[in-house]
């Protein structure tokens, strides 16, 4: 052995220190999800105080939003925001199912990874370019050949009646529907793969057809799951702002008809929030925010709740 | 092995019989750089998980210098054994024992002792050999040095060549030291975590079932290296290879169901064992 | 009879549905290639040099660039990272070597509701903290902004590639007499190394095409930022406003703009597959 002292013997002492330390750092990290949630609930809190001791509980129910008189109410903008989402959800759960459908029990083998990759590159597209093509594609094209004939099929209904712009609500929850597509699709599709095959082999056995298969082995074992990717894309689309901002028409005026122009509660302080001129202005919008957090929050976490309960011991990325 | 009178009796397992330790000077004198005779002293050791317990009131004392083979059935707690020496099973929760391990008279488990200092003085080669993914050969074998904070150039060669040379690897390598640890072949792959560990220059080497996934020649070339080791470490080698310990071992201690059943002389163990279990074990009339 | 007509009946069902199923994929992956065909389509003829070198053009004129709003775009990303990438890696270490399992389903439950949180209000978070006390928007505002967003994404993705580590190395490095935190920081982040840059990628490549965020914390700006303190130009921020304007030229600047951050966030993607390698099973 070589003579010279043995230079590990007098390294580094007790490490307990810098373990501890590390832990510690490590834990303030996993920390900050606790913290940024009382962040965002403290900051909007804080924020909206004005407009909280001014209107009260009356803000919800309010139907004026006038920054000159400084009368500020949220019911065009909850309006607003329930109808497009309720519009999306329509569209957007039937068609991510039927896709997810397509993708666990139908398409051939080579072609679900491609398939699963498009899916992936359309939850990338930003909300500015979904309403960039919204305002110069979507809106002309409703318009003039889709919305027309709504309305001379179905102007029976209140809904559909009225002057068309091209922009407005329904515009709105189709464009939300198309961006909740692949997360609807994606969490669909995770939950019918974690159907065991044996539910299905047995339906086969019995000698089902495919798609009495899919309805008696795979969709009911699945329920809970799917109600849980809808209830994501809800609170999803609930949030959607820039694309919505650009094609709802924003107007505070709660109409009837789906063509007419509305807002949303995100698009309203997407579009105000930097002309907001006085204090009570901004807190109202402060205390839109916070309505807006308010249901997303309780939205998603029945989301996560339904969606768990289907894989109880796994940890997924559902989000 | 042999055949030979059973031994008539229904004595309960034989205390560990110390024979008289090899020659090396009386046990109260230290002679200068010699170590001491007893590098393990274990007194009634048993060890729980939870509920449950894996060993019990195991006392032997493993002698410096030499190798020695811990044998027995699957279950019979040859690895939880072998992981209180050097404080791995710790990393289990749920995991505690009672009774004392002293190496080289120090209590291993004493207030104040820092595992991590314990386990750069007895080191240890796992079942599956696992060098680190990102690092090259030479990074793979300095990594105790290295992150340990030694940073002398030339000690870090040297040692790099030493520690390969006696995982008898040097040659094999010499020229590819940059490339990928996990490059190498099975056998290599094991060799090159017999010289990690043997380059923090650890009193005592741990071996883990260290051939059990790999061929006869890969294990050959391992067992011929834990030979040449004997004269600088002292070796404890968990092994479910009979034939194995038979070969390279000293001294054999047979384990069944959390006891120590039997330690002696692998000699002795193998042609002349004193407890009727260990001989039903050593002639395969169990495993 | 009944057993053969309820058997046509059956198969016609089964084939009905099959191409409901199939018509739902359509309807789904459709927008994808009418989105890049248009995106190519109009904007295309607006990049040139110019567009990514020069600044706007006054208002009415046509000509002038996105050269600001790109690289406000890119030192945006960069502060997001400097706050969202080490808490997220942190976090994520924490719930992968140190965490129990209950505190960690309540963590990583918590982050997956942080995801569905809108980014305007992120927003509005960073508009209270950064914009008012300083009486200014900034790049650090609009950095801040979207580092919140980051932060519960890579602290999943980095918790998922953690877990991934096989247990042997963690074993090998403390029977070497490595403290855990050594162990840790030196052994299982670097294996792990690939998977946490992945995470990081998709984090950036989600944040990169937020505009909300950014509308009143970077702000914008029609010329070049000299410092992070004052408002930065942003790409997304810049296709809002030429799409919302009543200019031909800045309609076709903002779908030039659209083109360039579509490329910006898959190739973002793209550096993902590449890196991740093996893929799931489908």
């Amino acid at each position: 052995m070589s003579p010279r002292p043995d230079p590990t013997a007098v390294l580094q002492r007790s490490s307990r220190w810098s373990d501890r330390s590390f832990r510690l750092l490590c834990l303030a990290g996993a920390s900050t999800i606790f913290v940024l949630l009382l962040l965002v609930a403290y900051q909007l809190y804080h924020g909206s105080h004005l407009a909280r001791a001014q209107f009260g509980w009356k803000f919800l129910v309010g139907s004026t939003w006038d920054p000159v008189d400084e009368v500020y109410g949220a019911l065009p903008f909850i309006y607003g925001t329930f109808v497009s989402s309720a519009i999306a959800l329509l569209i957007a759960v039937p068609l991510s199912v039927g896709t997810a459908i397509y993708l666990t029990e139908l398409a051939p083998v080579r072609l679900r990874q491609p398939l699963v990759s498009v899916i992936e590159m359309l939850a990338a597209v930003p909300s500015v370019i979904w309403g960039l093509w919204g305002i110069f594609v979507l809106v002309p094209f409703l318009r003039v050949s889709v919305y027309p004939v709504l309305q001379h099929r179905l102007g029976f209904l209140p809904l559909f009646q009225g002057p068309i712009y091209g922009i407005g609500l329904l515009t709105g929850g189709i464009i939300v529907a198309i961006m909740i597509l692949p997360i609807v699709t994606s969490v669909s599709r995770e939950v019918l793969r974690s159907v065991p095959d044996l539910q299905r082999e047995a339906a086969y056995g019995l000698g089902a057809t495919r798609w009495e298969v899919t309805r008696i082995a795979v969709l009911s074992y699945a329920r809970r799951g799917l109600m849980g990717a809808a209830v994501l894309g809800l609170g999803r689309a609930l949030g959607e702002t820039m694309a919505v901002t650009m094609v709802i028409g924003n107007s505070s005026d709660i109409a009837k008809s789906l063509f007419a122009p509305g807002y949303t509660l995100a698009s309203v302080i997407a579009n105000e929030f930097t002309e907001a001129t006085t204090d009570m202005y901004l807190s109202a919008l402060f205390e839109l925010g916070l309505v807006l957090l308010g249901l997303t929050i309780i939205i998603n976490i029945i989301a996560q709740i339904m969606i768990r309960a289907i894989s109880s011991k796994e940890t997924r990325r559902v989000a | 092995m042999s055949a030979q009178e059973p031994i008539a009796t229904s004595r309960p397992p034989v205390p560990p019989a110390t024979k008289s330790p090899p020659a090396a000077g009386s046990s109260s004198a230290r002679a200068e750089g010699a170590a001491p005779e007893i590098t393990f002293d274990i007194r009634d050791l048993s060890v729980f998980y939870g509920a449950s317990q894996a060993l019990q009131n195991v006392t032997l004392q493993v002698l410096t210098h030499q190798v020695t083979a811990i044998i027995g059935p699957s279950g019979c707690g040859k690895s939880t054994f072998i992981r209180t020496l050097n404080r791995m099973h710790e990393l289990t929760p749920g995991a505690r024992h009672t009774g004392s391990i002293r190496l080289l008279g120090e209590d291993l488990y004493g207030p104040g002792i820092d595992p991590t200092i314990v386990r750069r003085q007895v080191g240890m080669v796992f079942q599956k050999s696992n060098p680190f993914p990102t690092l090259s050969i030479a990074e793979n074998v300095l990594v105790g040095l290295r992150l340990n904070g030694v940073r002398d150039k030339a000690l870090l060669r040297e040692r790099l060549e030493e520690s390969l040379r006696m995982a008898a690897l040097w040659d094999e390598v010499k020229d590819i030291l940059g490339r990928p640890g996990i490059g190498l072949s099975g056998g290599q792959q094991q060799r090159l975590c017999i010289a990690r560990a043997l380059a923090v220059r650890p009193e005592v080497l741990l071996m883990d079932e260290p051939c059990s996934a790999l061929d006869p020649l890969a294990t050959a070339k391992i067992e011929e290296l834990i030979n040449s080791l004997r004269a600088s470490y002292t070796v404890i080698i968990v092994t479910h290879n009979m034939q194995q310990a038979a070969r390279v071992s000293d001294r054999t201690a047979f384990f069944y169901l959390g006891k120590l059943v039997e330690y002696d002389e692998t000699r002795t163990i193998f042609m002349n064992p004193a407890n009727p279990q260990t001989e039903a074990y050593v002639s395969g009339r169990f495993g | 009879m009944t057993v053969t007509s309820n058997h046509y009946l059956r198969r016609s069902k089964n084939l009905l549905m099959n191409a409901l199923s199939v018509a739902c994929a359509v309807l789904v992956i459709s927008p994808l290639g009418l989105i890049l065909f248009y995106l190519v389509r109009q904007g295309v003829t607006a990049l040139n040099w110019d567009f990514f070198t020069h600044l706007p053009a006054p208002v009415g004129q046509t000509g002038g660039g996105m050269g600001n709003a790109i690289t406000g775009t890119l030192k945006l990303l960069a502060l997001a990272s400097v706050v969202g990438v080490p808490v997220g890696i942190l976090g994520g270490a924490y719930l992968s070597e140190y965490g129990g399992d209950r505190i960690n389903d309540w963590i990583r439950f918590w982050a997956d509701v942080l995801n569905g949180v809108p980014s305007i209000v992120w927003g509005m978070v960073a508009y209270a903290l950064a914009v008012v006390p300083f009486k200014t928007f900034s790049a650090y505002s609009g950095g801040l902004a979207l580092g919140f967003i980051m932060i519960p994404l890579v602290l999943r993705t980095t918790e998922e590639v953690l877990v991934l580590v096989p247990r042997s190395y963690r074993e090998a490095a403390l029977a070497l007499g490595l403290p855990q935190w050594k162990m840790i920081a030196r052994i299982v982040l670097p294996t792990a190394l690939k998977g946490i840059i992945t995470g990081v990628l998709l984090a950036m490549g989600r944040v990169a095409g937020e505009t909300a965020p950014l509308l009143f914390t970077a702000f914008g700006n029609s010329h070049w930022s000299h410092s992070l303190a004052e408002p930065i130009a942003a790409l997304p921020l810049q296709i809002f406003a030429y799409a919302i304007s009543p200019y031909d030229d800045w309609h076709r600047q903002a779908w030039a703009g659209a083109l360039v951050l579509i490329l910006l966030v898959f190739a973002l993607s793209a550096g993902v597959r590449l890196l991740a390698g093996e893929r799931k099973k489908p």
